[in-house]
């Protein structure tokens, strides 16, 4: 029997992740903790996770499609590596993927902005890494959107991704953008990662090298999870000490 | 070196994910204890989380084919999120300890530009005395993380995101 612990994911690099109190993002007033979150050593329940197969759960890697027809927007094409944080791929992990359509309108009950619903787009995709880490997924550019938190304020373009990882400390959701967006510079949910490069990496390429001649645009964006054991420069030995 | 992926807030907008047969770790066919897991959310104010993700991850049983070991439910407009698995057993800790039964409890939202981490205990199991975390927890907030038998094989925890009985988070 192995009687070793399970080897840890490192702790986060400071500033790399938004605080749960960002006062600039209104919601956060009520939903975030008052009291410190209580430090947990990792076990197998935090260094373990799900394991999604496409043969249960079908990939859909086309969304700017619905029975044939094509949604409306400007068609693009997502690709990137799933890496951690010591550069290893992350093979065979599920993304998933929800975004508004090309007028800024989500196809969710909830969203009331005035903006065209797209009869040709759901919003909603499921992919999964290859060997290398390497994913891709085709969809329709999506339009930036009012909300409340402040007066005239419009979330940029972006994209929603959930990703799992290796185990369920790994387990992450962020938003893509696309570079040149004046609305960054505005973005309260953006702006609240306190390190400025954390916030650029949210920023995905244009690719002329995915850009498809004649069909569509090419964005590249790379996701990092964590790493486990101790930082690279500590030896092997050091790993149960790391967290 | 690559240094890992911000989080975002998941936002208001993230059941056009959602599955409803997901809530249902046993959908698969997983034979084994049956439990119903359910309870509430709510924020500072104490008004309903309506809008919220809730998902579970257990390492006991271990995950199979027919058994996922992991489940997501929306809240309902009250706030209440209602999810089923297996019950699971003590699981090994660090060092020489042995855990106490638990599920991993993730909760993603809007306003939560990282999601909080929890775990649901059960009521009455002898290893809660000498689980590892129950046992570093004061004994004033130990319990808001222990679930209450709600009916047969139907097990209650209510959370609270912040203020007077705060549910503890994890910095995991
Ligand atoms: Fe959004």
């Amino acid at each position: 029997m192995d009687t070793s612990d399970p080897v840890p994911f490192r702790p986060h690099v400071a500033g790399t992740q938004p605080p749960y109190d960002a006062p600039p993002y209104r919601s956060t007033g009520l939903r975030h903790p008052a009291l410190p979150v209580v430090p947990l050593p990792h076990t197998v329940t935090e260094t373990t996770g799900p394991r999604f197969s496409p043969a249960q759960f079908p990939a859909v890697a086309d969304i700017s499609v619905v029975d044939g027809r094509q949604a409306v927007g400007e068609r693009i094409i997502v690709e990137g590596h799933v890496t951690d944080e010591d550069g290893r791929p992350v093979p065979h992990t599920m993304l998933e993927i929800w975004q508004a359509n090309a007028a800024g309108r989500y196809a969710h009950p909830g969203d009331q902005h005035d903006a065209p619903l797209d009869g040709n787009f759901r919003g909603t995709g499921r992919v999964f890494t290859d060997a290398a880490g390497k994913y891709r997924f085709v969809s329709i550019k999506p339009g930036a959107y009012p909300w409340r938190n402040h007066p005239n304020a419009w979330r940029p373009n972006h994209i929603h991704f959930s990703l799992f990882g290796p185990g369920f400390a790994s387990r992450l959701i962020t938003q893509m953008y696309f570079p040149g967006d004046p609305l960054l510079a505005l973005d309260p949910i953006y702006n609240c990662i306190p390190d400025a490069g954390a916030r650029a990496r949210l920023i995905s390429h244009f690719d002329i090298g995915i850009t498809q001649p004649e069909w569509a645009l090419g964005y590249r964006f790379d996701i990092v999870l964590r790493g486990r054991g101790a930082t690279p420069v500590q030896t092997p030995d050091e790993h149960e000490e790391a967290h | 070196m690559p240094i890992a992926t911000a989080s975002q807030t998941i936002g208001p907008y993230w059941h056009l994910l959602e599955d409803k047969s997901w809530a249902d770790a046993l959908r698969f066919g997983a034979e084994g204890e049956r439990i119903a897991v359910s309870g509430r959310i709510v924020d500072g104010a104490g008004a309903p989380v309506a809008d919220a993700c809730v998902e579970i991850w257990q390492s006991d049983p271990p995950a199979s084919d027919s058994f996922p070991g992991f489940a997501r439910a929306a809240t309902d407009k009250d706030g209440v999120f209602r999810l089923v698995t297996l019950k699971p057993g003590p699981v090994r800790g660090r060092g020489n300890a042995t855990q106490a039964p638990h599920l991993a409890v993730a909760i993603f939202a809007r306003g939560l530009l990282r999601h909080l981490v929890t775990r649901l205990y059960f009521a009455g199991e002898p290893l809660n005395e000498t689980d590892p975390l129950l046992s570093f927890i004061a004994p004033d907030r130990r319990g808001t993380l222990i679930a209450r038998p709600d009916g047969a094989g139907a097990w209650r925890l209510d959370i609270v995101l912040q203020g007077a009985d705060e549910t503890v988070f994890l910095d995991v």
